[in-house]
């Protein structure tokens, strides 16, 4: 199983790595960190990667909590099994088939009502809110179904209000599951090649587009210290996440 | 023990009675699940200062009776009043009932103290007002040291009290129980029924409590309902219940029950006879209404009123039968004699009594009797 | 409930149902219905590079320029079938290999102690939070002709002349692999956890040897899990582009990275679209076919 571990493991080792050449090991050097942070491009496709992450792992986790909410509220029927396998199509197409229909759908619009006039941020936010919510709903679904509804019983019971209930004993049961939503929508936007490519347009060049474009012409000693960044970021953001929803779960089952 | 002193302490109005103004009362109401009654036409009265037991089986529609009176469900027909006001179709959370449910329900996110203050707060009390109750629902239950554990941390006693705390801080007019000791272990269920009932003479408020144990039930009721398939079968107070079964459902539903089958031959003003070949004999039993001749009925008598002796003896019932096999239970001797037919009667002896019978040994023979008095004519 | 809760409680609903259904319709069912239009219509040079589907007819009715030519060449231009075939090989490949590596890990986490159990799940998801594309990005240096793998094998001898392992289908088969591999491990793993394993000593006990009752009891039973895995490999490997377009070669043939090809290269926008249809179709088919047993399964039990 370390084994999987491997390749990521020698990128970062190499990220360090003085030489030009990446596969020769010359000596010890941050020389490419410093290079990467100079690099205007990568510093703006980095603040817009992350801010179009941020928008959409947020807006992903409200409609994937609504659409959640709504499946168990809703009793088995056509209707019911229709909103689940529309739920499930970001899920089951490929990236780019999804990348070329949303930019087919965004040319559509901008000829039928004259928005959007130009594709970039908004555009790929709204892509990655789509596939976001999806993935959201079903994490924060598995949560709702394993949650006893004698709780919001109980608290109607007590005078709690329909939103009242929702706001109280519903969402901040859910919190580790928000959490998880969010931060699965977050990565997930922050990774997306294919689809942002598609749907991008003048001047909107998010991190992993600059990286693509950079890869597809060999290895790059800047790309590893990027990569290396990277993963050292998300790993952290993963092991926090971890201890929370444990902190979380042994609250619950003590 | 505590729990029989404490209810003729707290139940002053005669079991039964439909007093004036019921606190609570249903009127026809019915709800079905995917097609299937879960509660049928099920009319009662349930009046102020009540401790009222809703058993039967599970499926037999008291919880969904509980719930509808909660409005967490609502009725397919029927009306409900509180009070003689008509809440049919408010919601649960502008009821004035609370409920205690058999899960607990506590909210796992908030403590102890949050719990309680849960429905105030709803309530939009003052926050002053909201402490000081918060703090004498705590007192009232010993549990003030525990106010900022969290639920997980409390044992399972402690949860059913923090439970009961969270219910009747809001003081409603009735307090709804669903198995509410369904939970605990036998030794402590045994203290908290007598608990429980003490604590509605305390408050004063009426306690509505659905239960599946036929023995919590008598020990804790002023008046039970006994429900089957979605229906009231009978209702009464605990010894109506148990000395005069209606049906062979209630007379077996309420301890254990002789039962012989046959069809009646004559009758008197207070007697009937009945011929029951499984008895092998005709019984005589006090009457009950509208019972015709011919009619098939059955006999009941309970296994403590039958008596043994070695001799024939004269009296209204005399059965002669052999000892089938003796279980000796420390206060009792239970005797399981064979009649004459086949059939298996049942007898509950007290060890004196099993000693003045001449302490048949296994595969003897013996007479049973009992008086006419003590024997019941069921039609249903 | 009473009217006025019931609104209460109807609004509510209204949000919760009413958003994410709005979205999904907007931005999910009509950019396929767009990508099957644009895909019946025939490409120009211009701003949008196709021609319109409807245009002013010479009555009320609008004139449909639709035509099959797109379908036509994708059933008779060699390219195309070629690249459908090469996809499904390479994918079905690939997921075979995947189940083999998968299993017995899956295995082995379901048999470890409970403790070690969540840990060692980690360790499988892990890499699967870290960029994908990093980590595809990862094997290019370690595949080059003077990549590590390669320079190490010149050191030890065992080659004289560097493997040419990167940009071929070989690592577009290890690179879906080392992907996709959490997606079989988890259903695999979903299944065997819930395995009562009093079977398999029932089955020793009956005298089966500890291979037959694997393959008589443990097997059978982590069916479920299989199929899962499978298709949660093949699906998305299918239509893989990152993989083959960082790790194939010039002759490594995969419709996402054709369809990518076509677009971005030939701007052939309808030809996309066509290639896209044909693609939902292929990745459909099997997830159908799995869904419909399935459904027959339970009415059967």
């Amino acid at each position: 199983m370390p084994l999987l571990y491997v390749p990521i493991a020698i990128l970062i080792l190499y990220s360090f790595n003085d030489s030009q050449l990446v596969s020769v090991w010359s000596h010890f050097s941050t020389r490419w960190y410093g290079e990467l942070f100079k690099n205007a491009q990568m510093r703006e496709a980095a603040w817009l990667s992350f801010s179009i992450a941020t928008i959409s792992a947020t807006a992903s986790t409200v409609l994937g909590t609504a659409a959640a909410f709504a499946l168990r509220s809703m009793r088995p029927s056509p209707g019911r099994s229709l909103f689940e396998g529309l739920l499930m199509v970001p899920l089951i197409l490929p990236e780019v088939l999804t990348g070329l229909a949303m930019l087919l759908l965004f040319v559509f619009l901008g000829e039928a009502i004259g928005w959007p006039r130009t594709r970039g941020t908004a555009t790929i936010a709204i892509a990655h809110i789509t596939f976001g919510m999806a993935y959201a709903a079903v994490l924060i679904r598995a949560r709702l179904s394993q949650q006893d509804p004698v709780l919001e019983e109980a608290a109607a019971d007590l005078g709690a209000t329909p939103w009242r209930i929702f706001w109280r004993v519903s969402l901040p049961l859910l919190a580790p599951a928000l959490i998880a939503a969010w931060l699965l929508a977050f990565t997930l936007s922050l990774d997306d090649v294919v689809i942002s490519s598609f749907v991008t347009g003048p001047g909107a060049s998010t991190l992993p587009i600059v990286v693509l474009s950079s890869v597809r012409l060999g290895v790059s000693p800047q790309i590893n210290a990027l990569a290396s960044l990277l993963v050292l970021f998300v790993a952290v953001l993963m092991i926090a996440a971890t201890l929370v929803l444990r902190s979380s779960s042994r609250q619950k089952h003590g | 023990m505590d729990a029989h002193q404490d209810r003729s302490l707290t139940a002053p109005s005669p079991p039964g009675a439909q007093s004036a103004s019921p606190l609570i009362s249903l009127d026809r109401m019915s709800k079905r699940f995917a097609g299937t009654p879960a509660v049928d036409d099920v009319s009662l009265d349930i009046a102020r200062g009540e401790f009222f037991c809703l058993v039967g089986a599970s499926g037999s529609g008291k919880t969904t009776l509980l719930r509808l009176i909660a409005g967490l469900e609502q009725p397919d027909a029927g009306r409900i009043l509180i009070d003689g006001e008509d809440i049919t179709g408010r919601p649960a959370y502008r009821r004035p009932v609370n409920m205690m449910f058999q899960s607990y329900a506590l909210f796992p996110h908030l403590s102890v103290e949050r719990n309680v203050a849960f429905g105030l707060e709803e309530e939009h009390r003052p926050k002053a007002e909201i402490r000081e109750r918060v703090r004498a629902a705590l007192d009232l239950f010993d549990m003030a040291g525990l106010a900022a554990r969290k639920p997980h941390q409390l044992s399972g006693g402690q949860r059913q009290r923090v439970a009961l705390a969270r219910a009747l801080v809001k003081e409603p007019k009735i307090l709804l129980l669903d198995e509410p000791l369904a939970a605990l272990d036998k030794k402590l269920r045994e203290r908290a029924q007598s608990e429980l009932v003490a604590l509605r003479a305390r408050v004063g408020i009426t306690f509505v409590m659905v239960t599946h144990d036929q023995e919590e039930a008598m020990r804790m009721a002023s008046r039970i309902a006994l429900m089957r398939d979605g229906k009231i079968v009978q209702i009464g107070s605990p010894s109506d219940l148990y000395d005069t079964p209606r049906s062979r459902f209630a007379a077996d539903f309420f301890g254990a029950a002789n039962l012989f089958e046959g069809r009646v031959t004559a009758i008197s003003e207070t007697e009937a006879s009945v011929e029951s070949t499984e008895a092998g004999a005709t019984l005589r039993a006090r009457s009950a209404s509208s019972l015709t001749i011919g009619m098939p009925v059955a006999v009941m008598i309970r296994p403590e009123q039958v008596r043994v002796s070695r001799e024939t003896q004269q009296a209204d019932n005399a059965l002669r039968g052999q000892i089938r096999g003796l279980v000796f239970l420390g206060s009792t001797v239970l005797c399981h004699v064979g009649l004459d037919g086949g059939k298996i009667i049942v007898v509950r002896l007290s060890p004196t009594e099993y000693a003045s019978a001449g302490a048949p040994a296994d595969g003897e023979s013996v007479y049973l009797s009992w008086p006419a008095s003590s024997a019941r004519v069921l039609t249903e | 409930m009473s009217p006025k809760s019931l609104s209460g409680s109807r609004n509510i609903r209204a949000f919760t149902l009413g958003l994410p259904l709005g979205w999904l319709i907007l931005l999910a069912f009509l950019p396929c219905l767009i990508v099957l239009a644009i895909s019946l219509v025939e490409a120009r040079i211009g701003t949008p590079p196709y021609e319109p589907l409807f245009t002013k007819g010479s009555g009320l009715l609008p004139r449909i320029n639709a035509t099959a030519d797109n379908y036509i060449r994708l059933v008779t231009d060699p390219l195309y079938l070629d690249a459908f075939l090469s996809s499904i090989r390479i994918a079905a490949i690939s997921s075979l290999l995947t189940l083999l590596l998968a299993y017995p890990m899956a295995y082995a986490i379901a048999r470890a102690k409970k403790t070690t159990r969540a840990l060692l799940l980690m360790l499988v998801i892990l890499p699967f939070w870290t960029s994908f594309l990093i980590r595809v990005y990862a094997w290019t240096g370690l595949l080059n002709s003077n990549g590590l793998i390669n320079n190490a094998l010149v050191k030890l001898g065992l080659i004289a002349e560097p493997l040419p392992l990167l940009h071929t289908d070989f690592a577009v088969h290890l690179g879906i692999v080392y992907s996709y591999l959490p997606f079989m491990v988890l259903p695999i793993y979903a299944v065997l956890e819930q395995l009562d394993w009093t079977l398999i000593e029932a089955a020793e006990d009956l005298g089966a040897s500890p291979l037959k009752a694997f393959w008589r009891i443990t097997l059978p039973l982590s069916l479920p899990g299989i199929v899962a895995g499978l298709l949660l490999v093949f699906i998305p490997a299918v239509g893989e582009f990152i993989i083959p377009d960082l790790l194939g070669g010039p002759d490594t043939l995969m419709v996402g990275h054709l369809l990518w090809t076509e677009f971005f290269n030939n701007h052939d926008w309808p030809m996309a679209s066509a290639l896209a249809i044909a693609l939902l179709v292929l990745v459909l088919t099997p997830a159908m076919i799995v869904y419909h047993l399935r459904r027959r399964g339970e009415a059967a039990s």
